[in-house]
């Protein structure tokens, strides 16, 4: 077995390895720059409102901006999203509204999840965007089983299903990996390697010199690619969700990426890593690094670039007041999407809550 | 109405409702060419096909992780585990994903599954083929809880469960699976979830019992009778949301109670019944509620026989029942 070579797409000099190009239009191009800082910006004002007592708890993406927005562009109308925490990213490229993610953060009437979980655990039907769930990597044979059902219905959709190094030890990856390979189901495996499952390095996640070598074993494709570089990321997704979609089948990509911030506001990253190895990967900023590109390219200059940092955080700032003014939800509500109905335990114990008897 | 086994009727229900509604599959281990373990699924596969029928590699926690998936995408499937006690596999599935999915999407997302697993001992099946784990599912909210012991219930309450908008753990009592035989209405039967049956009507004590213990009670409740103790048997038939209503009205009535379960007696779900007795029935109630139960110890091989409760034990508890 050899590892996968690690595809990438933009070069330092402003051209594009043409192997690997997407070929994506001048707008198109200054989208997907806009929505990295736009998530940016978010990551920065989640973490901000933890700090000062606003939210209760926050996971940025920063540092890995490329992956979830390459990924989430490279998915059409149909196409399902079982997400990790970490993918807000893929939510913002399909078109959930920055106010449907900040709602989820402070779980007030606003948020249309009626704030059922902690921050961070996305969920929009709409884009067929799949509830986030703390454990990890339990929506993988989830996300096989949906597009098992798309398969067998003849539609031309697949799912993409994103996790992080430390998800590729559990049993679930193994099963959802092993029953995407034995029903050849469309479902596309994202892997995101950031180098950390919150303390522990990958090189205690396994043995293997990959992770995408591990799809070998699984009878499909594993693809390595630079998962600070959007436009390859995009390229790698795009070519293998076109390829499941026309049932070629399932492909898992390692993108490979680095988390620059804390696993969340309540990890502490100088107790694991040196300042001098997150110094080398701030170099690799993915956002700096296209916006270099950008310029080469004149897509960008300085004065759209400072318009797009503050264009994004205005767009965060109102949103952010918009929905903290909305009430909480409602005490009664507990009780309520348990099951379809309410049914007699709950209806007992919502009248004695309310009542005040319990 | 034929007379047909238990087993029988559980094929029946997923025959049928195959047929009625193409968005049903059945999918697990050995279920397509073997026909399941026991047989439930015996010609499904060539009828429906491997598509619809599907014979799943060796991982519970996939299996269910898939039929979550297939059902987020508007299917109904049904997973056989062969037996109960091959469940824990699947048990962060089932606890944290398919019985979470509504409340935690607000109802965005709901995962409509039928998990079928047979439960409990009495096939000299030792530890790790005769467990009674109801009481894990019962305590998970967001879950439903069946357990048949009937062939027309087992019908009717699987059509119901395959037709629910919740998820349902449907744990079917294979020492009856052969051995129960009974009339069975042909065609459409539904028996609706949360609806229990009175078993055996009495007025002296009421004996509450669910899927291969409904036989045991009412053996039990023959034998009393002969000493002139009127037992009311009642099998909730689904054990949540538990028929409370009609323990209750029989309590009231009788004034006496004792559970019976296999599984192990502390924290068993009769633990939950007797409490459910004493908050509702308290000033009725002439003695202490009685428990007939596995023991708390990992259910045994060669002492099977001593573990389950038989009629003798119950007979027991009734009249230690009966004196106060």
């Amino acid at each position: 077995m050899t590892d996968p070579v690690v595809i990438s797409a933009i070069r330092t000099d402003g051209s594009v390895d043409p192997a690997s190009d997407p070929g994506l239009t001048g707008p198109e191009l200054l989208l997907l720059y806009e929505k990295m800082v736009l998530l940016r910006s978010l990551d920065e004002k989640g973490v901000a409102l933890q700090r000062s007592g606003r939210i209760g708890f926050y996971i940025p993406s920063a540092g890995q901006e490329a992956c979830p927005v390459g990924a989430g562009y490279a998915l059409q109308e149909g196409d399902w999203i079982f997400p990790s925490y970490r993918d807000h990213g893929m939510a913002l490229m399909r078109g959930s509204s920055l106010a449907t993610l900040v709602a989820q953060l402070y779980g007030n009437s606003a948020d249309a999840t009626r704030g059922r979980q902690m921050p961070n655990h996305w969920c929009d039907r709409s884009i067929s965007l799949v509830s986030v769930s703390s454990p990890v990597a339990t929506q993988l044979p989830q996300a096989v089983g949906a597009s098992y059902a798309a398969m067998l219905r003849g539609e031309p959709v697949a799912a993409i299903v994103s996790f992080g190094d430390g998800g590729t030890s559990t049993g679930e990856f193994h099963a959802g990996m092993n029953f995407a390979g034995v029903f050849r189901t469309p479902t596309v495996f994202f892997c995101e390697n950031n180098r950390y499952a919150i303390s522990v390095p990958v090189s205690r996640q396994t043995a293997s010199t990959s992770l995408a070598v591990k799809a070998e074993a699984y009878g499909f494709p594993g693809i390595r690619v630079d998962g600070n570089d959007v436009l390859a990321v995009h390229k790698v997704v795009r070519d293998a969700m076109a390829r499941a979609r026309g049932g070629g089948g399932p492909a898992l990509i390692e993108a490979l990426t680095y988390r620059v911030g804390p696993h969340s506001t309540s990890d502490d990253p100088t107790l694991y890593r040196t300042e001098e190895e997150v110094a080398e990967w701030r170099k690799k900023d993915p956002i700096l690094r296209f916006a270099s590109f950008l310029k080469i390219r004149g897509v960008l200059n300085d004065a759209l670039e400072a318009e797009a940092t503050a264009v994004a955080r205005e767009a965060v700032r109102q949103t952010v007041a918009a929905v903290e003014a909305a009430p909480p939800v409602p005490p009664e509500s507990l009780f309520e999407d348990v099951y379809e109905e309410i049914p007699w335990n709950l209806a007992e114990q919502r009248a004695a809550f309310l009542s005040g008897r319990s | 109405m034929a007379r047909v086994t238990l087993l029988q009727a559980i094929h029946d229900a997923l025959l049928e409702e195959m047929e009625r509604d193409p968005r049903v599959f059945v999918l697990g281990e050995d279920v397509g060419r073997e026909g399941g373990v026991f047989r439930a699924t015996e010609g499904l596969i060539r009828r429906f096909g491997p598509d619809r029928v599907i014979d799943t590699p060796l991982n519970e926690g996939g299996i269910v992780g898939m039929a979550i998936g297939m059902a987020l995408n508007g299917m109904r499937p049904v997973v056989e585990i062969e037996f109960a006690d091959f469940i824990f596999p699947a048990f962060d599935q089932i606890v944290s994903e398919l019985a979470k999915f509504r409340y935690r999407s607000a109802g965005q997302f709901t995962a409509p599954v039928v998990v079928r697993a047979p439960s409990g001992g009495g096939v000299k099946g030792g530890h790790y083929h005769s467990q009674s784990p109801e009481a894990h599912f019962i305590h998970t909210a967001g879950l439903t809880v069946v357990m048949p012991s009937t062939p027309a219930d087992a019908k009717g309450l699987l059509t119901s469960a395959m037709r629910s908008p919740d998820p349902v753990i449907f744990f079917e009592p294979k020492a009856l699976y052969r051995t129960a035989k009974g009339e069975v209405p042909e065609g459409e039967h539904l028996v609706p979830i949360g609806v229990g049956r009175i078993a055996r009507p009495g007025e002296d004590l009421t004996l509450v019992a669910w899927g291969a213990m409904v036989p045991v009670a009412e053996a039990a409740a023959e034998r009393a009778s002969a000493e002139g103790v009127r037992v009311e048997v009642v099998d909730p038939r689904t054990l949540w949301p538990l028929d409370v209503g009609m323990i209750e009205a029989s309590v009231n009535r009788t004034g006496r109670a004792v559970v019976l379960h296999e599984a192990p007696r502390t924290c068993g779900f009769g633990a939950e019944v007797a409490a459910l007795i004493q908050e509702r029935c308290f000033p009725r109630l002439k003695g202490p509620v009685g428990r007939v139960t596995g023991f708390d110890t990992p259910f045994p091989y060669a002492l099977e026989k001593s573990y389950l409760p038989d009629p003798e034990r119950v007979l027991r508890a009734i009249r230690a029942a009966m004196k106060s």
